[in-house]
């Protein structure tokens, strides 16, 4: 770093990086094209023949599906706690951050007999709208608790636009081995808090409602 | 017995049948040549092509014919509403026609009948297909007009002007085939390079004759009448349905109409390869035509690689090339060819033969040359270091050299 010069650094690297540009795009001269012009042009022939015999690059996309991308924004999901609870607790930061406007959320208090999510309130109503969605993913920064993620699913097409408003059992996510579906009471003997903090790894027989 | 009388002897439901097989031939011809195009150039750019319809796409252009059939057929307010039907149709009558005097075949029996495949043989065979191909441009002209739209009509001003530039040179180019094989009719073009084929006796002529009839059939690099960029659609703007089929057919006939001529001119007809000339009694002679065909297909691909390789050139850059190097070029190809000619039928010696090709090719390098210094000579002249700089403030232009000016466009 040599102020002395009137330049930095990364001021000469630009300029030097510019000139370089300007020295690959400089036009050639008469003589140059009038030598190279012609065997120029059979390369070109030569280019796309030997193209011909190469792999094509196209996928057969109904038949053959390419996994996407890990990190590939896709259809959302609602998540559980491992028993089975919902994580969606019904604050509306997805709805609120949202810059297309395409999540709706209605909140419900849980009781004691009905209790879909730990704490208070859960998310009775949840619609994303697929029409509107632009998969930025600022939903999934706003959840508070994580229970509002993406999955890599792509394939949303659809032929009515009612169709296209997934609802909240449309986005909840399966229940996996040993979860109990909602509603029914907490882990006995816990808080919120230690739902929130990751201390729930299953669920426990007292949760199963009696019928 | 030659072929014109070999055919003189056919009776009208022979001349039906052939007039049939000749048909169905451009059609399927085009129907196999679009679906080929869309595979092998989708192939250059490492794409697939259509490969649903039918085993491998087959039946993709069928498909789509279909498709085009069924859509809504529209007449623009401001067209003129005859003419505006009858250019289709002039397009897709005119390039099946050339193709009567095609010969596809050496004799052959058909339904026990000894004949030729070839519909028949007019002694100016091939200027009935040069005729053929002028008339088809009134097709795009006519359609460029009647549109009564902008892009439209200049689609086919610039089309028109570039066939009648292009056929000059497919002209001259056709003349030392003429001189050579001393007729105009196709069949005894094709007789007369039993030997030799003129593509190679006549290479320049083959290269003319090449680069026109890409010019002829508005393909690219020269498919500036339809130049989707500049001009939307080009003559054909404002057509649909069934009467935008028309074109679409008539362009794929009329490549692969001028092919049939490339092949009956300079690649011997329906002859097969040299050393393999057996074949040709293969299947009572039909085998003949499975040789016309590969040629065609030779040329086809050739057709297809250029679209794959190349962009569209400028239209005066075109023009340029046209009338400044193929015509000059051709005009001085020919009267070489005649001389030759002539002093090879007067029975001149061999010496003098010699002494006039050496004293051509020194003659060729001597003006090529002198063109090249006075070419270096005007760059320099035009180097704008000289000129007085003018009374208003202008960029400083001298910094760049004449040809780096013409580069920019300034």
């Amino acid at each position: 770093m040599s102020e002395m010069n009137g330049k930095s650094e990364i001021e000469k690297k630009i300029s030097h990086g510019i000139e370089a540009a300007a020295a690959a795009n400089k036009p050639l001269t008469a003589e140059e094209q009038a030598t190279a012009g012609f065997f120029k042009q059979l390369l070109g022939f030569w280019v796309t023949f030997r193209t011909m015999f190469k792999k094509v690059n196209t996928v057969n996309y109904p038949e053959v599906k390419e996994p996407t991308a890990d990190r590939f924004h896709g259809r959302h999901q609602l998540n559980r706690y491992d028993d089975g609870l919902e994580k969606c607790i019904g604050c509306e930061l997805c709805a609120w951050a949202c810059p297309a406007d395409a999540i709706l959320v209605e909140a419900g208090d849980n009781t004691e007999d009905e209790r879909f999510s730990p704490g208070e309130r859960y998310g009775k109503v949840y619609q994303i709208n697929y029409l509107r969605c632009v998969f930025c993913g600022l939903c999934i920064e706003a959840c508070p608790t994580r229970a509002l993620t993406m999955t890599n699913e792509y394939e949303l097409a659809d032929d009515k636009r009612d169709k296209l408003i997934f609802e909240k059992e449309d986005l909840l996510a399966p229940l996996r081995l040993g979860m109990i579906p909602a509603p029914h009471p907490m882990y006995p003997g816990t808080t919120d808090t230690d739902y929130y903090r990751g201390a729930i790894k299953g669920p426990h027989p007292d949760q199963e409602v009696k019928k | 017995m030659s072929t014109s009388q070999l055919l003189g002897t056919d009776p009208g439901w022979i001349i039906l049948v052939k007039g049939l097989i000749v048909f169905v031939f451009c059609v399927l011809c085009t129907l196999l040549a679009i679906w080929a195009e869309r595979r092998v150039v989708a192939r250059m750019q490492m794409r697939l092509g259509p490969n649903r319809v039918g085993k491998f796409g087959l039946l993709q252009s069928l498909a789509d014919g279909v498709k085009l059939a069924l859509k809504e057929d529209l007449i623009p307010k401001a067209a003129d509403r005859i003419v505006f039907v009858i250019a289709p149709v002039i397009s897709a009558t005119t390039c099946f026609i050339s193709f009567a005097v095609i010969p596809m075949t050496g004799r052959v029996s058909l339904f026990g009948h000894k004949t030729a495949m070839q519909l028949t043989d007019l002694p100016v065979g091939v200027l009935y297909v040069l005729a053929a191909a002028s008339v088809g441009v009134y097709g795009i002209v006519l359609a460029g007009w009647s549109s009564g739209s902008t892009y439209p009509l200049l689609g086919g001003l610039r089309s028109s002007a570039q066939v009648i530039s292009y056929e000059v040179a497919m002209g001259l180019s056709l003349v030392a085939v003429f001189i050579y094989a001393g007729s105009m009719s196709t069949s005894e073009i094709v007789a007369a390079q039993h030997h030799w084929w003129y593509a190679v006796v006549l290479f320049p002529s083959f290269v003319i004759y090449a680069i026109s009839m890409v010019g002829e059939t508005n393909r690219a690099p020269f498919d500036l009448a339809e130049a989707e960029g500049e001009l939307v659609g080009g003559f054909h703007t404002e057509y649909s349905s069934l009467k935008f089929a028309l074109f679409f057919l008539a362009e794929y006939v009329n490549i692969v109409g001028v092919s049939a001529l490339a092949t009956t001119l300079f690649l011997g007809g329906y002859h097969a390869l040299p050393g393999l000339s057996f074949t040709e009694n293969w299947l009572g002679g039909w085998f003949t035509m499975v040789w016309f065909v590969a040629k065609i297909a030779f040329f086809f691909f050739f057709f297809i690689w250029l679209r794959g390789t190349l962009p569209r050139m400028r239209y005066d850059q075109f023009m340029k090339f046209g009338w400044k190097v193929l015509i000059p070029f051709s005009l001085a190809w020919i009267m070489i060819v005649s001389t030759l000619r002539v002093m090879s039928q007067r029975g001149t010696s061999r010496a003098i033969i010699v002494a006039f090709t050496a004293g051509v090719v020194l003659l060729i390098l001597l003006i090529s040359t002198l063109f090249e210094s006075s070419q270096k000579r005007a760059e320099k002249r035009d180097a704008l270091g000289d000129v007085p700089p003018p009374s208003f403030p202008v960029p400083d232009l001298a910094r760049f050299t004449h040809s780096e000016l013409e580069q920019r466009n300034v």
